[in-house]
């Protein structure tokens, strides 16, 4: 198929009687320019590979199978010899599992996306830099507030997988992708105020460097003179980035890998009605929109839709193939991995929930009162999804008879996520795909905790 | 901006050291004495790299072998061990800094790299030379027992004491999960100013997460502990005391009411609660932030930016925490650098590249996560200097407030000011006593403010070991204090 599914196979057929070898092999390059103040702050050009090698082997004595694992940040020969050696000699230490076991090829097609943009290739490190220039010069000039442009960024990259095991999985991807980041800060005497914009795309020639600009701009200015709130208890608008990382810290309890482990709030709740009846939440890796759109999971299989929450009723879980096995499921080609230097895990990659009517400016006329959030801090400090103890630092604007009002700022917002689920009385139409394992849109939640001083 | 940073070296799985059983290559069979990179190669590598102009060139090598393990649900799960080696190299040319990284440490791919990073050059501009690079300085690594040398079992051992421990907390703890890692990070850099700087950095940890479930549904509990250090760690820190309390945390929770809402008074245990000076000035005193105006600590060198019980130290020298090195990743010696003196700013923190645009030296502040990253001012280990109160007066003292015993991470909007910070375990103080726990909950404050309103410093004093994001690169940090008590921060809880 490919130079890295050859190199993973080679791996594979090293494997002694018995045992199974799983090999993830990737390679990739990426370009980062940063501008500032008019020039290039950084240019960073670099290329990258590595492996992944699993062995798994039946257990020395009595049943389960027991797995190792090691990894490399090169393809040389003789490191890779050496990483297959590390992986076996550490399942011997691995407590024997009946459910540890390679993916089986399962005959689902995969998906045809072809996520490799051809016109990738066409634009020059000058252009990227232009790219980048612009960006900057466009948020410096668009508004006698903006006082400071923190980054101005243009990242690129390609990322090659060839992936191969013992139990036949044979699978090859590519994808190119390009991102344009700013951060621009507006006020006026000692008041800041920060604002962030971005464009997505699979090649540079297909980034808004106007939109990313606009944005920023707009979201900096309009928190110019953010004053304190005060604490009530009201309608949270969140914003349709904010929506994209919630629904990442919800996904964990997802995770077929949680639920079996006991760390899900959703677990032995199938069928049970677990959020608000406007809420239809699927996983769709096979969306090529997607920003981590793929058609085959971490362990080979062909990723696919699942329906986890259907009209409120939570219908189902992501499942990788150890997961899927102690559940008893089958499974769903959900395994994921943060790269070669990782083993595979169960995750969302494409979470898309159901658009209803109404837009943003829809939304907040529909809720008159409350609070627009426009971006949060201490997700990871304050979300606990085991738990589902919710409590995060937000800035903002009031939301005033069915409109935004003034900016406040130094808050936060606090509720359960199993409440804010039920509690959800509008989702947006406004589905924007953004880097991240969610789509965003807007999301309106009722009786939310608003501190303030 | 939006640094964001967590408690307990919890996050992106620091792994260990393994022993090169076979060596790879006649590099790796050289053994550690011998340099990532000869000092002829380096020099010819550095000569092509500011061949078409430049103010720096620079080379920084690193070889980093990692192994960890991690027991949950009462499994061994894989084990895992991983190897990584190359070089970064960086030319900087006025204002511009060019960048290009390679796994492989032939010469002949260090000069191609050299070539990229030096295609920023080709306006011309600057025209340094060479300083003659000193003779090599070998360094040993810092740890007394290398992990590698440390049978895989003894390792495992500890995870099974660990869960074993855990659940025998009590029949309400329905999950653990304990993880053990250590890595070796040597690294070499040289640079056209004459540095040629070599480290071989340790690093051990040992953590355990602890799920407890009851009516009220599930809560988390967790501690940590790490050092840079080999597994002589064990010898101090007991596993079994690390799985008690974070059993301890997680059970207590289960009777937990919601965290209050609004404005309170807080008192924060010593250790952890650091975290609130890392996030409230500790990055908006990074020189990055400063130059470029992103920093509400920019311009107030000399003035009172926090209470006087505030003195406030970035030490990056003090052997065994987790943020210590013998030199940084541009090869200057670890600094103790005082900040905050008494309630006044001193100076901020440097690294290479913003020291030299402020005429000035480098604080020995210059980190980067690996090679394949560009280095940029960090914290090392951040800390209070105590003060003279007993804790428990400072407790008997608050009519009504929230006692912080863990925090669990933040994160900050240096532009802004405005920070945030998570509870783990947290207890409501009632009439001058600690009584009922909370719920976890994020706090907010603005930095310049919430320094200004620390009234009580007590005598305890510890570290707690952290992991510290910016800009996408990871480092290990340390955060310490000692009791102290705030007296108006934001409590984001759900209770009215």
């Amino acid at each position: 198929m490919t130079e890295l599914t050859d190199l993973a196979r080679a791996v594979v057929d090293r494997a002694q009687p018995g045992e199974g070898i799983e090999a993830y092999v990737s390679r990739g390059t990426d370009t980062q320019v940063r501008a500032y103040d008019g020039h290039v702050e950084q240019l960073t050009t670099a290329s990258s590979a590595g492996i992944g090698i699993r062995v798994m082997v039946p257990a020395s004595s009595g049943p389960g199978t027991q797995v190792g694992f090691a990894w490399a940040g090169t393809l040389e020969p003789g490191v890779v010899a050496q990483v297959l050696a590390d992986a076996r000699d550490n399942a011997a230490y691995a407590t024997p599992d009946p459910h540890v076991a390679l993916a089986e090829p399962d005959g689902v097609a995969p998906a045809d996306l072809d996520l490799w943009d051809p016109a990738f290739s066409e634009l020059s490190t000058d252009g990227k830099v232009q790219l980048a220039l612009d960006l900057e010069r466009a948020v410096r000039h668009a508004d006698p507030r903006i006082r400071q442009v923190d980054s101005a960024d243009y990242s690129d990259g390609t990322l090659e997988v060839g992936l191969a095991s013992s139990t036949g999985i044979l699978a090859a991807s590519r994808r190119t992708s390009a991102f344009l980041s700013v951060s621009a800060i507006a006020g006026t005497g000692t008041d800041s105020q920060t604002g962030s914009g971005f464009s997505v795309g699979r090649a540079g020639a297909a980034l808004d460097p106007g939109e990313a600009a606009s944005a920023a701009v707009e979201r900096a200015v309009r928190m110019v003179g953010a004053a304190k709130a005060r604490s009530q208890r009201c309608t949270v608008v969140f914003d349709a980035r904010v929506v994209s990382t919630l629904l990442g810290v919800v996904s964990a309890g997802l995770s077929g890998e949680t639920v079996v482990k006991g760390r899900s709030f959703f677990a032995g709740r199938e069928g049970e009605k677990v959020a608000a009846s406007d809420v239809t939440l699927v996983d769709d890796p096979t969306d090529r929109r997607a920003y981590r759109a793929s058609a085959f999971d971490a362990e080979g299989l062909a990723c696919r839709r699942t329906v986890l929450i259907d009209a409120g009723a939570l219908r189902g879980f992501v499942y990788d193939t150890v997961s899927a096995r102690r559940a008893g499921a089958a499974p769903t080609g959900s395994a994921v991995r943060a790269g070669y230097a990782s083993t595979p895990g169960a995750g969302c990659r494409a979470l898309l929930l159901s658009p209803g009517r109404l837009d943003e400016p829809g939304v907040l006329a529909a809720v008159g009162e409350g609070l627009y959030v426009q971006s949060v801090t201490g997700v990871h400090s304050g979300v606990n999804p085991v738990s589902g103890d919710f409590s995060v630092g937000a800035v903002g604007l009031m939301v005033r008879t069915g409109a935004l009002a003034e900016p406040v700022r130094e808050l936060t917002v606090a509720s359960t996520l199993q409440r804010m689920l039920q509690s959800v009385v509008y989702v947006g139409a406004d589905v924007t795909w953004l880097p991240g394992t969610a789509a965003g849109q807007t999301l309106a939640v009722a009786e939310m905790q608003v501190s303030a001083a | 901006m939006g640094d964001s940073d967590e408690a307990g070296g919890e996050v992106g799985g620091i792994t260990v050291t393994i022993p090169p059983v076979q060596p790879a290559s006649p590099k790796a069979a050289a053994g550690a004495d011998a340099p990532l990179v000869e000092p002829d190669v380096l020099e010819r590598v550095l000569r092509v790299a500011i061949r078409r102009g430049g103010h720096m060139a620079e080379l920084f090598a690193e070889d980093r072998q990692t192994s960890g393990a991690s027991m949950d649900d009462r499994k061994v799960e894989a084990l895992s061990s991983g190897r990584d080696r190359g070089a970064g190299i960086r030319v900087v040319v006025g204002e511009t800094t060019g960048f290009a990284h390679t796994a492989d440490l032939s010469e002949r791919s260090l000069l191609a790299a050299a070539e990229a990073a030096a295609a920023v050059a080709r306006e011309g501009g600057g025209g340094v030379h060479l300083v003659a690079l000193p003779a090599r300085r070998p360094a040993g690594p810092g740890a007394a027992v290398l992990p590698s040398t440390v049978a895989k079992a003894t390792k495992l051992e500890l995870l099974a004491r660990a869960d074993e421990v855990a659940r025998s907390a009590g029949g309400a703890i329905s999950q653990v999960s304990a993880s053990y890692g250590d890595a070796r990070r040597r690294v070499l850099v040289a640079s056209t100013e004459g540095v040629l700087a070599e480290d071989d950095q340790v690093r051990t940890r040992f953590s355990v997460q602890c799920v407890a479930a009851g009516d009220t549904g599930m809560q988390t509990g967790s501690e940590a502990v790490a050092r840079t250090m080999g597994f002589e760690l064990f010898d101090a820190a007991d596993v079994g005391e690390i799985a008690r309390t974070a059993a301890a945390r997680a059970l207590v929770k289960l009777s937990a009411r919601p965290a209050p809402s609004g404005e309170l008074p807080v008192v924060l245990a010593g250790g952890s609660g650091g975290i609130l000076f890392h996030e409230a000035c500790g990055h908006g005193l990074e020189a990055d932030h400063i130059v470029k105006d992103a920093s509400v600590y920019t311009g107030k060198v000399g003035e009172l930016v926090a209470s006087p019980l505030v003195t406030l130290v970035d030490d990056g020298t003090i052997a065994g925490e987790w943020g210590n090195f013998a030199v940084d990743d541009e090869g200057r010696p670890a600094a103790r650098n005082v900040l905050i003196d008494h309630g006044v700013l001193t100076d901020y923190l440097w690294d290479w590249l913003r020291a030299r645009q402020e005429g000035r030296a480098s604080s020995g502040n210059g980190r980067r996560q690996s090679y394949r990253h560009l280095p940029m001012v960090r914290m090392t280990n951040t800390f209070l200097l105590p003060g003279a109160e007993d804790r428990h007066e400072i407790v008997a003292q608050t009519a009504r407030g929230v006692y912080v015993a863990k925090l669990g991470g933040g994160q900050v909007n240096t532009a802004t000011g405005d920070f945030v910070f998570g509870t783990t375990e947290a207890y409501l103080i009632e009439n001058g006593t600690i009584t009922e726990p909370l719920r976890d909950a994020n706090l907010i404050g603005n930095g310049p403010e919430t320094l200004l309103r620390i009234d009580a410093v007590a005598d305890d004093f510890s570290m707690t070991p952290g992991t510290c994001g910016k800009d996408g690169q990871s480092v290990p940090v340390g955060c310490g204090q000692a009791t102290l008590r705030v007296t108006g921060v934001t409590v984001g809880g759900t209770a009215a």
